[in-house]
């Protein structure tokens, strides 16, 4: 989760991620960022999160998005 | 059949009429048969198209949804014994077999659709006299195949990732693909969404068939009032001698006439739907108020946006090939190889735009410049940031005006690109804007000279205005037509005033050509 | 909701008026200046009833027969259904419309409209459509009107033929963009009309000396399959009423009617048993003064001339088919004493203008 959050800061240091939430349906993160972060995740987790998983849902939060770097770690 | 046609009203009153005539079990057959009336008006031909991809994508998606279906059994069977690589495997090998389904559909449908396109244009057309390929250029891009073949594609690889379930009815999908009001401009809808709304059956909600008709009217307005009036003198500042000045006011007249076509064609389409019960995601946010290039494609043409986003700009993006990319890149370049995707998918996801909207260097530029725009500012975010702090200038309202206006501006540069005949053509204008300062044009009668008279001028005046307090309304308090809502007596009025609007200053009728919309040909 | 229902009803009913009031206004009015023969068809309805005559066709009826002449000369009660370039078939439903409101004895049908067989034959195409208006917006609604309407379509009119339709039922539709243009005329005449012919003649009276025209020969004599299709309608419908249908060419020169034409039409009528008479072979009887009464150098008949192409047609109307005079009624004195006097007025005060 520390490595999340330093990911999402790096792109954003106005926002304070840990509870945040929203982040798409207020526009706080925009496709640039979305993918942005899938690459670091994939540097930071060696997790690759697939086009499919690219929803809403899944980026609202840095705890939503945690959960689903954790279930595709889990797989 | 054009949107703005007496013809297209009184079709539109008759499937309102029976569709809430009809048993709400029945009202789907209903609009699937205005939809293959409105169709087989346009040209019997076109319907062979639509039935092709409508016939693939229901076989693919058939044959999908059986594979996971057979998958889904297997695991559910074998739960215990499985390991879980094993069950990996299982859901792999699924994939590899959907994926030839998926394929084999997006090259039919795509390979026909690219034929269509390449034989629109002129050197191309040319080549096939004679042969049966001549065929496709009698007959011209079918009625909608953009909209249907997006959707339809969609759909598909919505399946293929298990976000959606296959149609089992045919004649459902056919619906969706043909559903007659957004064939005409779009939006492009997702299957998930908007198929469970066309087959519902909606009950009659009185609120929604007068907010939809009221928003039909507001399109008339955009449309035959605003879009139609200066599509003349478009056509005749279009002439090589308007330069400079010329060529500035023609992209302010651009901007006018695009908006009020697009715009308006899509809030006659939305209109009509929301009559009928049905809900189609919405295609404009006010774009105009957006303070850049990347804001004012999320609020221009949504669905087309959105459609590249989840099938063009992501998937590329996010592929392992991409990521593997990425983190070379990053060893080598630092920070530029961590945005690399982004760069890469950017720049395919505007070129397949712009190649959508027309194979021609004009377009391809315009996709280029989009991205360039994009991606340049996109980068420049901490330094703009830097700037903005240090002036304080996120805090001053006159900031957010000027910030719009440059995003006006710019847009309305990039936008332009189209209406020229070559990309030389498109510089040598831009070029004059800093070499010809005729602003005399602007009084010494040029103006009266473009087809539009004092009076085209007040009204165009007075419906900029209109349009424009309409926005800024919705922007800082919402619908207009909630407003209104509790308010019958001034709701007649006003409805009844851009009625006369409409009907009186309208653009149609006998020495009118009507022009067609500038979407349809997409 | 009974609150809100009656408003809306209320509303319905109130913007109805507003439109109507509004579509009155944005009509033509044709009352005044070049457009007047706009206002002929519409002012027949006032005048029918009880006329032996009728006369129907284009610019050569109405500008070259004075019924008031007629009358004074033999009693002869007419009128005249024309209307500017009237096309063949619209003729006819002008014809077949007339039955609705009087039977005459006389049916006088202009042949010059023979050459035109469909709305694409004319010249002018631009203005086709315009025409077609000064035909048929007077008429009031009927099947003859709706069929005149169907058979008149010119090319840009067929281009949406639902609209084009809907603009005739509506005329607004039509005349919406008129709200930049509108004169005086358009408030005076908001819900009235002036009576601007003289039973369906429109006077001139300006004079302009006949001219030499020239016309190039033509590649086909032949009149089309359309022309001669509503002339045997034309034929029929008099036959099957008991109404004696008469042929004229009349008495201008200009556009020329060429002896090819004239030996067609000569053909047909001795076939089915019609009159046909060709004026231009009868100038010198007619007593025509090319110098004198003509107000367009020969393409049109001017007051003077007119009156005497009546006196000399009427008596040959009378002695063919010994229509009866009717000043010995009373009914009909009376109301034709009243047209006299309109008319005398009228020549009266155009003469001094």
């Amino acid at each position: 989760m520390e490595a999340l959050l330093n990911i999402l800061n790096e792109l954003h240091p106005e926002v304070d991620f840990e509870t945040a939430t929203g982040l798409i349906d207020n526009k706080v993160l925009d496709s640039f960022d979305i993918v942005t972060i899938v690459a670091e995740v994939d540097a930071e987790y060696d997790v690759q999160i697939p086009a499919v998983e690219l929803t809403p849902e899944n980026f609202n939060s840095a705890k939503a998005l945690y959960a689903l770097i954790e279930k595709l770690l889990d797989e | 059949m054009g949107i703005t046609t007496v013809s297209f009203l009184l079709f539109a009153a008759v499937v309102l009429l029976g569709n809430y005539l009809l048993p709400q079990r029945a009202r789907w057959v209903w609009l699937l048969i205005a939809s293959m009336f409105f169709y087989l008006t346009a040209g019997w031909e076109y319907v062979i198209f639509l039935l092709l991809t409508v016939a693939t994508t229901y076989l693919a998606g058939f044959l999908m949804d059986r594979n996971l279906q057979k998958q889904d059994a297997y695991l559910a069977e074998n739960k215990q014994t499985l390991s879980r690589e094993e069950k990996k495997a299982v859901k792999a090998k699924t994939k590899s077999r959907n994926r030839i389904f998926l394929i084999a559909a997006l090259v039919i449908n795509f390979g026909v659709l690219a034929l269509f396109k390449v034989l629109s244009v002129a050197p191309f057309r040319g080549m096939v006299d004679g042969t049966a390929l001549s065929f496709f250029v009698r007959i011209g891009l079918p009625l909608g195949i953009s909209f249907y073949m997006f959707q339809s594609m969609g759909y598909l690889v919505d399946i293929f990732r298990t976000t959606d379930k296959a149609e089992k009815n045919p004649f459902k999908l056919l619906l969706f693909a043909a559903y007659f009001p957004q064939l005409i401009q779009g939006p492009i809808s997702k299957h998930s969404e908007l198929a469970p709304q066309l087959t519902a059956g909606k009950k009659f909600d009185g609120k929604e068939f007068s907010f939809g008709l009221q928003r039909m009217l507001w399109g008339f307005f955009k449309k035959l009032v605003i879009a139609d009036r200066i599509a003349v003198a478009i056509a005749a500042l279009k002439a090589p001698e308007f330069t400079g000045m010329g060529f500035f006011l023609l992209m302010l007249f651009y901007a006018v006439q695009i908006y009020g076509d697009f715009t308006g064609g899509i809030d006659m389409v939305i209109g009509l739907s929301q009559a009928l019960g049905i809900k189609l995601t919405e295609n404009f946010v006010r774009p105009f108020f957006s303070k850049n290039i990347a804001e004012y494609w999320r609020r221009w043409h949504i669905s087309l946006g959105e459609w590249m986003k989840s099938y063009i700009f992501y998937p590329i993006s996010v592929s392992q090939p991409m990521l593997k990319l990425s983190k070379s890149a990053r060893e080598k370049f630092g920070n530029f190889g961590k945005r690399l995707p982004v760069y890469v998918a950017s720049v395919a996801t505007w070129l397949v735009t712009g190649i959508w909207h027309g194979i021609t260097p004009n377009f391809i530029l315009w996709g280029m410049m989009n991205c360039f725009v994009i991606v340049v500012s996109e980068e420049l975010v901490p330094l703009y940031d830097k700037f903005h702090n240090r002036f304080g200038l996120k805090e001053k309202k006159w900031y957010g005006g000027f910030e719009m206006l440059r995003m006006f501006l710019l847009m309305n540069l990039i936008r332009i690109v189209d209406l020229f005949p070559n990309v030389g053509e498109y510089f040598r204008r831009v070029g004059s804007l800093v070499t010809t300062f005729n602003y005399h044009i602007l009084w010494d009668g040029t103006m009266l000279n473009l087809g539009l008279s004092v009076a085209d001028y007040a009204v165009l005046g007075f419906g900029i205005v209109l349009m424009f307090a309409v926005s800024l309304f919705q922007e800082k308090k919402g619908s207009v037509r909630e407003a209104l809502w509790n308010k019958p007596l001034l709701r007649y009025i006003l409805v009844f005033i851009l009625v006369l609007i409409v009907l009186l200053m309208g653009k149609y009728g006998v020495g009118y050509d009507a022009s067609g919309f500038i979407y349809d040909n997409f | 909701m009974k609150k809100k229902i009656a408003l809306f009803l209320a509303f319905l009913v109130l913007s109805g008026i507003v439109l109507f009031c509004l579509q009155a206004l944005l009509i033509p009015k044709n009352m005044s200046g070049k457009l007047l023969e706009g206002a002929l068809i519409s002012e027949y309805y006032d005048n029918a009833g009880h006329n032996d005559v009728i006369f129907i066709g284009d610019c050569e009826v109405y500008e070259n027969f004075s019924p008031i002449t007629m009358w004074e000369e033999y009693g002869i009660t007419s009128i005249i259904r024309g209307s500017p370039q009237q096309l063949i078939w619209q003729s006819y439903y002008l014809m077949e419309e007339t039955l609705r409101y009087e039977k005459p004895k006389v049916m006088v049908f202009n042949v010059l409209s023979m050459k035109y067989d469909t709305p694409d034959s004319t010249k002018e195409q631009e203005k086709r459509e315009e025409y077609n208006r000064l035909t048929l917006d007077g008429m009031r609604w009927s099947e003859s009107k709706w069929n005149s309407m169907l058979a008149s379509m010119s090319k840009e009119e067929r281009e949406d033929k639902v609209f084009t339709v809907a603009s005739y039922l509506l005329p607004i539709l039509r005349y919406h963009d008129r709200w930049n243009q509108l004169t005086e005329e358009d408030f005076k005449y908001w819900f009235t009309r002036d009576t601007v012919s003289d039973n369906g003649y429109l006077m001139k009276t300006g004079k302009v000396p006949m001219t030499n025209h020239e016309e190039r020969p033509l590649i086909s004599y032949d009149f089309g399959e359309n022309s001669w299709y509503y002339l045997e309608k034309m034929t029929k419908l008099c036959k099957d009423n008991g109404i004696e249908l008469v042929l004229i060419k009349a008495p201008a020169v200009s556009p020329k009617w060429w002896p090819q034409w004239d030996e067609q039409i000569e053909t047909y009528a001795a076939e089915n048993d019609l009159l046909y008479i060709n004026m231009l072979e009868h100038q010198e009887e007619i007593g025509i003064d090319w110098d004198n009464d003509t107000y367009d150098a020969g393409l049109h008949l001017n007051v003077y001339g007119a009156e005497k192409a009546a006196r000399w047609f009427g008596k040959v109307l009378q002695e063919k088919f010994q229509l009866a005079d009717h000043r010995v009624e009373s009914y009909l004195s009376g109301i034709w004493a009243e047209k006299c006097e309109t008319y005398h007025n009228r020549k009266k005060e155009m003469e001094e203008k």
